[in-house]
């Protein structure tokens, strides 16, 4: 499954550790459950530690660690299940989450936009053919119109800033 | 009326783009139907029984004369020859072709309209009264809250896949036309002690397999702070909505289960994060939307013009007592042009009627349309001293049937006609009691008597809340119907009774026959409507008439 990261198709630096295995050396993304077990111990070790982070379980648990976790992955079990652009928000609008925020599941090429717009900065993207275009498709919109914390303008916010502009020339 | 600009314009291209890129992928096989469904239906695409439809929001009900032509356009170009309106300020097309469904919405996006969200789990097409900004004894015209709201749900990232469709109505005025309580979020508009505009806010309501009325959830929320309160409202849905089962996913479920107190309150604690943050709505966005609404530039006009005294044919006398409002102007009125003729398919307008219904808007009503979730259109500005002319126009192209609010004006879905989920069909009952009660000095007695028809269980006919329901199931494959009494979607909104057992499609119409007997035996006065009846002396005289002989 390739891993999307600023637009580009990278190597995945972290391990995938399930329920029941051994926390090998190196970064890693902990199930959420194995994460709360020993948050502090674990993130003594000296590399990189991310949480998988179901999209049943309320986001708020989470506050406490994270400016020490690296990565947040968030589960997109079907696309059809929008959960988690609301925990994404949250992690990165209410918690000031800064570190790596990753979708992953059912991650399809028409979910990038709203992904992005919703904090998203990684992408386990299900297809190949949907990696690869993920740069075109990010730019599918040049018009928004609700604030998120991407910081883009609004629809609102140009129109009234060309009227500003207009009134003072 | 509202007119896009060079940004909206940009956007609905791209969305344009972005989906003739889906309808590509999917017909080379690169997306999977399951896939493409969600992406489709956020694009307002159904596969029906026989083909796909197209459902085109229709914002707030107001159009342009311009705009209905092109309605008429797709209509003729890609479906057959027709369209047909929806409870929900919707039009839909019932025959359109996949491959060409993109260059229909490209054609649509020239004039500004879209299919944007009309079905999916989304927040769906924003609707208010269709006599917003003309009615007398509005606090606000709601249109312009319910554009704040469309931008403000246009493609939001975060609620594009909620548990389940979304729907949000505004009403602005004491009587309430967009039937707010059986909506996710009703607004109803009104002032505070300061005289300060903003909304109570209601949620929950809706119809389908388990029908609610919405509860009050907030007195008032101050208008700068409603797309706050709503992306609130929407978080906390988004969160906790179910999941598990699509019977249980509508917010009303969560309100019922979590109780509305309880709701309230997460919502107010979510609230409380974000209220005065980026989404306070600034004056200057409002002006700016307002300065964006065309409004008519009215003339000083006698309100009894002698035009108006001198018409004596009955036939425009019934009309005008009928179909005719009265207008905030003097000298002005609103005009509905009903969709109900006797026989016809309620809400179904062929594209040579849109056709010459945008000319008479143009002619007659400043080029401007409305269509109400009774599934009527109408011209919100007409002079009164032009009514005669306007009526004989529109008796010559049949949207003159003076059944307005009568018997006759039936809501009705499309039934098992065109529809995948339907268990029975809807529109020949609809057609039967369009001719049972054909004669209109019978329909005039009668009264004002809301029928509402479904043919199934998710009740898109709005059966729960006509003055009598009719509501298709499946008995062993044969067509039974159960009759409810005493529902009402106004600002008294209230659920149906059912009255006994369901009956055959074939007695359905009669059975209709003895409820409306059975009202005009019982009735008090003859001002005393069907529904206050029902309420006066409750189900069981109408239950001993209908099924005393059967």
């Amino acid at each position: 499954m390739p891993l999307v990261k600023s637009g580009a198709i990278v190597a995945d630096d972290y391990l995938h550790v399930a329920d029941g295995d051994a926390i090998a050396e190196g970064a890693v993304l902990l199930p959420a459950a194995r994460f709360l077990v020993d948050p502090e111990g674990v993130l003594k070790r000296n590399s990189k530690v991310g949480v998988i982070w179901p999209n049943s379980r309320n986001i708020a648990e989470l506050a406490p660690w994270l400016d020490r976790v690296a990565a947040v992955a968030l589960v997109f079990p079907t696309f059809r299940d929008g959960r988690a652009y609301s925990q994404a928000r949250l992690l990165r609008e209410r918690y000031g989450f800064r570190g790596e925020l990753r979708a992953t599941g059912q991650v399809l090429r028409d979910q990038f936009v709203f992904m992005l717009r919703s904090g998203f900065d990684a992408f386990e993207v299900k297809k190949d053919s949907d990696a690869a275009a993920f740069t075109e498709v990010a730019r599918r919109y040049s018009v928004v119109y609700q604030p998120t914390g991407d910081g883009r303008a609004t629809a609102a916010a140009r129109r009234l800033s060309r009227q500003n502009a207009e009134a003072r020339s | 009326m509202y007119a896009y600009d060079e940004i909206d314009r940009t956007f609905l291209s791209e969305r344009v783009a972005e989906f003739r890129d889906q309808v590509r992928r999917r017909l080379n096989g690169e997306l999977t139907e399951e896939e493409f469904k969600s992406l489709r239906l956020m694009n307002g695409v159904y596969l029906q029984l026989h083909a796909y439809m197209f459902r085109v929001a229709i914002p707030y009900g107001t159009l342009s004369a311009q705009q209905l032509r092109r309605l008429a356009h797709v209509g003729r170009k890609y479906d057959r020859g027709y369209g047909h309106f929806t409870t929900r300020q919707n039009i839909q097309f019932n025959w359109i072709k996949l491959a060409e469904l993109p260059d229909a919405m490209e054609d649509l996006a020239e004039v500004g309209i879209h299919a944007i969200q009309t079905s999916g789990n989304c927040v769906r097409n924003i609707t208010t009264d269709q006599w917003a900004g003309v009615v007398p004894g509005e606090i606000d015209d709601p249109r312009v809250w319910a554009e704040v709201l469309r931008q403000y749900t246009t493609l939001h990232p975060e609620f594009a896949f909620l548990p389940r469709k979304f729907k949000i109505a505004i009403s602005a005025a004491d009587h309430d036309r967009a039937a707010i309580k059986i909506h996710d979020i009703g607004l109803r508009m009104r002032r505070n002690d300061a005289g300060e505009i903003g909304f109570e806010v209601l949620v929950g309501g809706g119809l389908g397999r388990s029908p609610f009325i919405a509860k009050t959830i907030r007195d008032f929320v101050h208008a700068r702070d409603i797309i706050s309160y709503v992306e609130a409202v929407l978080r906390v849905y988004n969160q906790y909505g179910r999941r598990d089962n699509i019977y249980k996913a509508r917010i009303k479920i969560l309100l019922h289960e979590l109780g509305a107190e309880r709701f309230a309150k997460d919502v107010e604690a979510e609230w409380a994060q974000i209220r005065d943050g980026m989404l306070e709505i600034d004056d200057a966005m409002v002006d700016d939307i307002r300065s964006r609404f065309r409004y008519p530039r009215y003339e000083q006009l006698s309100d009894t013009p002698q035009e108006l005294a001198k018409a004596s044919d009955p036939r425009f006398t019934a009309w005008l007592q009928n179909a005719v409002a009265p207008h905030k102007v003097p000298g002005y009125a609103v005009v509905t042009l009903s969709l109900k003729p006797i026989g016809g398919t309620p809400g179904d307008a062929t594209a040579e009627q849109m056709d010459a219904i945008a000319d008479l808007a143009d002619r007659y009503s400043f080029g401007e349309l409305r269509v109400g979730h009774e599934q009527n259109l109408a011209l919100p500005n007409v002079a009164k001293r032009d009514l005669p002319a306007l009526w004989r126009a529109l008796d010559k192209i049949g949207v003159a049937t003076p059944n307005v609010n009568l018997i006759s004006d039936v809501i009705s879905c499309p039934g098992l006609d065109y529809c995948s989920l339907a268990n029975t069909r809807s529109i020949p009952i609809a057609q039967e009691l369009t001719r049972r009660f054909a004669n209109h000095d019978l329909a005039a007695m009668i009264g004002r008597l809301h029928v509402n028809i479904s043919g199934c269980i998710n009740a898109c006919g709005h059966h729960h809340v006509g003055h009598i329901g009719i509501l298709g199931v499946d008995k062993n494959g044969e067509e039974f119907y159960q009759i409810t009494i005493g529902g009402r979607a106004d600002e008294g909104a209230e659920i149906g009774t059912l009255i006994g057992p369901a009956v055959p499609y074939a007695e359905v119409a009669d059975v209709i026959e003895d409820i409306v007997e059975a009202y005009l035996a019982l009735r008090a006065a003859p001002d005393e409507l069907f529904i206050d009846t029902v309420k006066r002396l409750g189900v069981q005289p109408f239950k001993e008439r209908v099924y005393a002989t059967r």
